[in-house]
């Protein structure tokens, strides 16, 4: 289908560095020694824990329960033994720890009875809920939760459906072996979604240095019957963000703070389309993916990793060369240094690169700018990096916010450009977390000051409602003693009504007593009736009446 | 003649100026202090009383009149003076006081009496309990102001610091990382 192509503004083309990778098929990585699987791997809420150290669990067991609607649940990735849940190491720039679930393998990779779920008689509902009981989240970096994606826009009828192929970052080709071995489960999900979400049109889009991949796509979708357009996009970095692919399929830019969906398109990846059948058709949960390994390797491969593998044993399946010092997760050019190798491979996991300084030569100091604008000539959302730069640098923040730091996608095209190196892309997440955090401040202490000014304001109601109380007791007394010493006219009958109860209540109580008999005084004998008398009769000489009658 | 024309053509025009001024500031009268809710939007809300005065807006409504001075306030920290003398053209001076790492007070609930008297203490509501009750500490509301501290009769309060964690983790600004350099390169320099 001949189709006119759109492109957007900037971009780069760094080398690619994909050939190494793709010569051997998808390898499946041996188990690890213990995995340990982090309970957030997907944008929103933490899941729940829901097994405890020493439990038992298979293969594709719910480990972590999705907290709200925007969470995705977290399942086994093995069968095996729950050695504890508590804090370790995550694959996050910051190498700090969070809450994991530890399973010890037990060898077996015994799976849990696995359900396939009917979606043609399901309702779409029904068909979310499911893709978030197993865990679907976006596998193209972001781990956005997929089914918070499926629900079709109210106001704007649903024209394309974009499926991301393009895989532009270099040296990751989990995408590509992915459409090339696996096509028709990557079509058949795309069905899934298209079913969901009723587009016009669903367009695929493959980056033109993938002819194997798409080859594969074409023959799938043709096999399935579907009208899916394959189609090939200019090889730019960065083509595969959302945005890019979306303006060069169908000429729609997306405007600042707004989304796709709010013009009628949605986008997701590929390899989450080949969950979501999983899910769908198999019953299968989220438990492993695809991962690239390449950068100072031996041999450079795509692995089926499951989650919570560590990252060095995974890097030690593709040989790393001896000068090995650290490992890259991503690419290259979005990707960061893993500060600790233990950390676990998560769903955001795409590639792992074995980093040296051969493979990436320190980067000479930075110099200051020269304010030659080839950042925003490659910038691929029309920012000014420059500018924003300077108000970084100096903590301005409201101003980087003026010139749209939050359009910014991080794709790393300014710093690679830089003739100073200035780490661009750096200043700019320094300067969103420091936004951040101030957001979060400023609630806070908004939130402080609510209630306390809500604590002030019932101090106040409670002391004034003891004001009154107290007043109106002073009140009272005022008025009683001035009646007494006025003459007691107005008082009289008060006080007649009020002896009169007295009076009444005591004879109740009179009567009371006196119904009240003791019960052991019946039907006594003659004997026992005369001893009592006697006794009586003692009592009375002695003075001791019956303390009622004193 | 001219000149009477003249003063009296200014007369008018300044009754008249007058007028419209005078009804402008009663028809656009604003409520309350502007600079006053400025001030108090830098401060940090804890309502910790530790520069002296009963609360923030206190602090903000003295800052305000000139009656104390901008480095008061703890919590707010260094930042938070940079901001007011930003605000107010005033110099920055250093925090009269110690700048601490943000904390939020935990209760051990197996020495709690029950007694309330942190509850009562609580500037902002965070401490849950009743009387003879085991009382706990909502910890997102807590300001850690250190109030419920020294009312408590079984000194059971702590401060725990809030330590970085993946959720507030920050990028740091990026700076020149010296490294040192291993000796072996200064002897083949030297050499």
């Amino acid at each position: 289908m001949p189709m006119n192509l759109f492109t957007f503004k900037g971009g780069v083309k760094p080398p690619t560095h994909k050939t190494q990778s793709v010569g051997l098929p998808i390898a499946v990585a041996p188990l690890p020694s213990r995995l340990v699987v982090p309970l957030h791997q997907s944008i929103g809420g933490t899941p729940q824990p829901v097994v405890a150290a020493g439990d038992k669990v298979l293969k594709g067991q719910l480990v972590g329960e999705a907290d709200g609607w925007i969470s995705a649940a977290v399942h086994a990735p093995t069968s095996g033994t729950v050695l504890e849940v508590g804090p370790h190491v995550q694959p996050h720039p910051s190498g700090l720890d969070a809450p994991c679930v530890v399973i010890a393998p037990d060898g077996q990779d015994r799976w849990i009875e696995r359900q396939p779920f009917d979606h043609a008689a399901a309702s779409p509902d029904e068909t979310r809920r499911h893709l978030q009981r197993s865990g679907v989240v976006g596998l193209g970096g972001a781990v956005f939760p997929t089914h918070g994606k499926l629900t079709p826009a109210k106001s704007v009828a649903m024209a394309e459906l974009v499926i991301n192929g393009a895989e532009c970052e270099p040296f990751i080709t989990c995408d590509d072996l992915l459409m090339r071995e696996r096509a028709d489960d990557v079509v058949r999900g795309i069905g899934i979604f298209r079913d969901l979400l009723q587009p016009q049109k669903v367009l695929i889009g493959i980056e033109d240095n993938k002819p194997q991949a798409a080859a594969a796509m074409r023959a799938a979708v043709a096999a399935a019957g579907e009208d899916f357009a394959v189609i090939e996009v200019p090889t730019l970095y960065p083509a595969g963000g959302a945005k890019q692919l979306i303006r060069v399929l169908t000429g729609k830019e997306v405007p600042a703070a707004k989304r796709s969906t709010d013009l009628g398109v949605q986008c997701f990846n590929v390899a989450t389309a080949y969950t979501a059948w999983r899910a769908i058709a198999h019953g299968e949960p989220v438990v492993s993916r695809l991962v690239t390994v390449a950068g100072n390797v031996r041999q450079a491969r795509n692995y089926e990793v499951p989650i919570g593998a560590p990252m060095d044993e995974v890097l030690a399946l593709a040989g790393p060369q001896p000068d090995t010092d650290g490992i890259v997760m991503g690419g290259p050019m979005m990707g960061f240094l893993v500060p600790d190798s233990r950390a676990p491979v998560v769903k955001a996991t795409n590639c792992l690169i074995a980093h040296s300084a051969r493979l990436f030569p320190p980067k000479a100091p930075e110099m200051p700018c020269i304010r030659c604008g080839a950042c925003a000539e490659v910038c691929p959302h029309e920012l000014q990096p420059f500018e924003l730069y300077w108000f970084a640098r100096a903590k301005n923040f409201g101003k980087t916010q003026e010139y749209a730091l939050f359009d910014c996608i991080e794709c790393g095209c300014c710093s690679y450009v830089c003739p100073s190196r200035i780490p661009l892309v750096h200043y700019f997440r320094f300067a969103k977390s420091e936004i951040w955090a101030r957001e979060r401040e400023k609630n806070a202490a908004d939130e402080a000051k609510a209630r306390y000014e809500f604590k002030q304001w019932r101090d106040e109601r409670e002391k004034a409602e003891k004001a009154e109380r107290l007043a109106k007791a002073a009140a009272n007394q005022v008025s009683r003693k001035a009646a007494e010493a006025t003459g007691e006219a107005p008082a009289d009958a008060e006080k007649a009504a009020k002896t009169a109860a007295i009076q009444a209540a005591m004879e109740r109580a009179k009567a009371q007593r006196e119904a009240a008999q003791p019960k052991n005084t019946e039907s006594l004998t003659p004997e026992q009736q005369q001893a009592t008398a006697e006794i009586e009769a003692r009592r009375a000489a002695a003075h001791l009446g019956d303390s009622e009658q004193p | 003649m001219e000149i009477l024309l003249a003063i009296a053509i200014m007369a008018l025009g300044a009754v008249v100026l007058g007028a419209a001024l005078g009804f402008a500031s009663v028809k656009f009268k604003v409520e309350g202090d502007p600079l006053v809710d400025k001030i108090e939007a830098i401060l940090p809300q804890t309502q910790c009383g530790q520069c002296g005065y009963p609360g923030c807006k206190p602090y903000a409504e003295a800052i305000a009149k000139g009656e104390c001075d901008i480095n008061r306030c703890p919590p707010g920290g260094t930042e938070g003076v940079q901001r007011l003398a930003d605000l107010l053209g005033r110099e920055v001076k250093p925090l009269d006081a110690e700048e601490k790492p943000k904390a939020v007070a935990v209760i051990d609930e197996n020495t709690c009496i029950g007694c309330t008297l942190c509850i009562q203490a609580c500037p902002v509501d965070a401490i849950v309990g009743a009387a003879k009750q085991m009382h706990t500490i909502i910890a997102q509301q807590c300001t850690g102001c250190e109030l419920c501290l020294p009312p408590c009769p079984v000194e059971c309060i702590s401060m725990q610091p809030i330590g970085e964690n993946i959720e507030n983790w920050k990028w740091k600004h990026p700076i020149l990382a010296i490294k040192p350099v291993p000796p072996a390169v200064h002897a083949k320099e030297a050499a």
